[in-house]
């Protein structure tokens, strides 16, 4: 939001710092003109080979890989033959298409849906500053700076069926251990967890400096209205923190989907097939095996991108009528 | 195979985005230098815990510097080499010496990215054929075992002792199930192995499934079935933590350290890492399901050299791979990567200097290659309904018949 209205004073500036060349002959005005436009074009340039080199390249590549049969030979040889939408056939054919994909969905709402909520109470609770709330909202940031490595080795860790703090704790309560990530039920609820934890510090940073962003006298109004703590939440934070929420949710979503590295140190997609989603099963078959399957790989990660293009498309249409509204 | 693979697997993560764009993000360091007729060599190994003082890297300009030429020896993990090669051989500058895991040969070979020791003038003659089985893919040999290593069962003295289990009547799997059920008993641990949903988790139940006497080319035998079934009732009974289905191998040596468990499966490589255990061990061939000894798949590295434009280096490339794998070097190329040698020759001094490693030799003589009986880049597409299968039975979602019939199916369709 702020960088919008940054822009848009921006803009009004340049337009005014444009202004007082304006009144010139026409001649000179078309070759300053000119010469500008390259100037412009200059400035254009690297920014459009960086996303020509690093975005739409790759992109290409991508989609290029997942239309052709790659075989190792095909591939080394770069003969592989156009085989049109025939990877994707064999994708949605494949037995492990719908158990992937109904957990990416699961994956991705269970997490967005906790690590937003938590993340959120949190971010209510640190807004009013007591002693110690830096201290206690800098070591609220920890997961998020640690490695993913560290963090899902200490996971996989905490949550052995063996020896684990987690079963040992349970074992407490009188608890049976539980079989975190070897048992099929409960290997997607390790993952998520893991993957929730992981999450709530950037939910908490965006939705806290959102609420910074409320003017206090707004709340103050509510009060003086009769407005009960619960009330204020619903009725005026909520609301008002929407711009923000979004953004945070969306940035989640697609951080979320391309889940990849703790999911494969805990589990590794498995056993079977049971904590498997599109982004482990997408380097299984790409890099998981002696005999790579680069095709079907590809088009399992087209499919995600095309899942994240959707939801952006939809925040950037809902977002619009918003500020038409 | 080796106690480096979780390192490495999760190393290559760092490389990692969601899908393909890896390989093209690859493309622009893959880059290896082997420009017209130069002096330069160069050598990729998967070993990238030897840095430039170790004995490895040495050896390795040693054998440029003998040839007349400089070597740039450059290491990369071993899932991560596979990869970094097939993207260079398409640009076509892959390295002049390549030293590869060996499962990865049969598919470099089918990629065409490897010359045969036929046109290199490579003599494999020494080599045991149980190794070289690795190398071979529609009779053409593409490339020297540089060592090999193999799994068999560390034990631990006290643990038995305690238990009353003579460890000279482990023979045959009942022997094995009825020692595992006296040290249940006794309170202490049976025995712990990796089970895992990678190539690692095909690699440790092989000896089983082969020591059963089934074979890969039917995953649903009755065979088959048998190997499954020993190891699922083997955590029905608590004979095996549920952890073995999550389990590395470096895990569950983890597991074996604590001092808990009776046995554990595992290899050469952690040999090192027994003794510093503080307790005293021993070492067995995995039994076969009626005695005998089980063949244990080969692990271990092949010496291979990558088709080149300019098929002069040939000759030069020539003599560093037998400078690297000739009686003399092998010895300090084996002990220096903890192998077996891949000739008896060698075998026998390297059971001269330490007689620890008699059992070891017996093993890997007994192992054979995963991609040998011809299978080649069948195997990949064999190995995965296979794990998967063991996943399902260990984990109680399928029964052993049931997730071997999936796997065959699984696994006949891959390979048609």
């Amino acid at each position: 939001m702020n960088l919008q209205s940054q822009t848009r004073t921006r803009s009004v500036e340049d337009s005014g710092g444009a202004a007082p060349a304006a009144p010139r002959g026409p001649l000179r005005r078309s070759a300053r003109w000119r010469s500008s436009r390259w100037a412009a074009w200059g400035f254009l340039t690297p920014i459009a080979i960086y996303l020509i080199a690093f975005y739409a390249y790759p992109l290409y590549r991508n989609l290029d890989l997942s239309l052709r049969d790659y075989t190792v030979r095909s591939f080394v040889r770069g003969d592989a033959a156009f085989i049109g939408l025939a990877n994707y056939q064999t994708v949605v054919a494949d037995p492990t298409f719908v158990p992937a994909l109904l957990h990416t969905v699961v994956f991705t709402v269970a997490s967005l849906f906790f690590q937003f909520s938590i993340g959120l109470a949190l971010a209510v609770f640190f807004s009013h500053s007591f002693r110690l709330s830096i201290t206690l909202r800098a070591l609220f940031l920890v997961p998020w700076l640690l490695p993913l490595i560290v963090s899902a080795s200490t996971w996989s860790w905490m949550l052995n069926s063996e020896a684990g703090v987690v079963n040992t704790a349970l074992g407490l309560f009188g608890i049976d251990p539980v079989t975190w990530l070897t048992s099929p039920n409960w290997s997607l609820v390790s993952v998520t967890i893991a993957n929730i934890w992981i999450g709530i510090p950037f939910n908490l940073v965006l939705l806290y400096s959102g609420l910074h962003g409320i003017p206090v006298q707004v709340h103050e109004a509510a009060a003086i209205d009769g407005a009960s703590h619960w009330q204020r939440f619903w009725r005026v934070t909520f609301p008002l923190l929407r711009p923000v929420s979004a953004i945070t949710l969306l940035l989640g979503l697609v951080y979320t989907l391309k889940v990849f590295d703790i999911i494969w140190i805990m589990t590794r997609g498995g056993p079977v097939d049971s904590s498997t989603t599109f982004a482990t099963w997408s380097y299984r078959l790409g890099f998981g095996s002696p005999l790579p399957r680069f095709g079907p790989g590809a088009a399992v990660g087209n499919l995600l991108i095309i899942m994240a293009v959707i939801f952006g498309v939809a925040y950037i249409s809902i977002q619009r009528r918003q500020q038409q509204a | 195979m080796g106690s480096t693979v979780t390192r490495q697997r999760l190393a290559a993560l760092a490389v990692l985005a969601v899908a393909a764009c890896p390989l093209t993000a690859c493309s622009s360091d893959g880059t290896g230098s082997t420009t017209g007729s130069s002096t330069t060599y160069t050598i990729w190994d998967p070993y990238p815990q030897f840095d430039k003082g170790s004995e490895w890297v040495t050896l390795l300009s040693r054998c440029g510097t003998d040839a007349g030429v400089t070597v740039t020896r450059t290491a990369y993990d071993t899932t991560d080499l596979t990869n970094k090669t097939l993207l260079a051989a398409q640009h076509g500058n892959a390295p002049d010496v390549l030293i590869v895991d060996n499962p990865v040969i049969s598919t470099l070979a089918e990629a065409g990215v490897l010359a045969t020791t036929e046109e290199i003038k490579i003599d494999t003659s020494g080599v045991e054929q149980n190794l070289l089985g690795a190398g071979q893919l529609n009779g053409k040999t593409y490339g020297m075992p540089i060592g090999a290593n193999t799994l068999a069962l560390y034990y631990n003295k006290a643990v038995l002792q305690a238990a009353g289990v003579d460890i000279a009547t482990v023979k045959d799997w009942p022997a094995l199930t009825s020692a595992l059920a006296k040290v249940k008993a006794g309170g202490k641990k049976g025995i712990t192995f990796s089970a895992i949903g990678t190539e690692e988790g095909s690699f440790q139940f092989l000896p089983w499934f082969w020591g059963a006497g089934a074979n890969l080319t039917k995953l649903d035998s009755p065979e088959a079935v048998s190997a499954v079934s020993l190891w699922a009732d083997w955590l029905k009974q608590g004979f095996a933590p549920n952890s073995v289905i999550n389990n590395t191998q470096t895990t569950s040596w983890a597991e074996f350290a604590t001092g808990d468990y009776a046995f554990a499966e595992n290899g050469t490589w952690q040999l090192a890492n027994a003794k510093k255990t503080g307790f005293e061990y021993g070492i067995i061939a995995i039994p076969g399901s009626t005695g005998g000894t089980a063949p244990a798949p080969t692990g271990g590295e092949f010496v291979s050299i990558p088709v080149q434009k300019d098929t002069g280096r040939y000759v030069t490339s020539q003599k560093l791979v037998a400078c690297l794998t000739s009686t003399d070097n092998s010895l300090t190329t084996t002990t220096t990567l903890s192998y077996i040698a891949p000739t008896k020759a060698v075998q026998a001094k390297q059971i001269a200097a330490n007689a620890e490693l008699k059992v070891w030799v017996e093993a890997v003589n007994a192992a054979k290659g995963r991609t040998g009986d011809n299978l080649g880049t069948k195997y990949p597409r064999i190995s995965q309904p296979l794990w998967t299968a063991l996943q399902a039975a260990l984990s109680g979602s399928a029964t052993p018949q049931a997730a071997l019939t999936t796997a065959q199916t699984a696994a006949a369709a891959a390979t048609k």
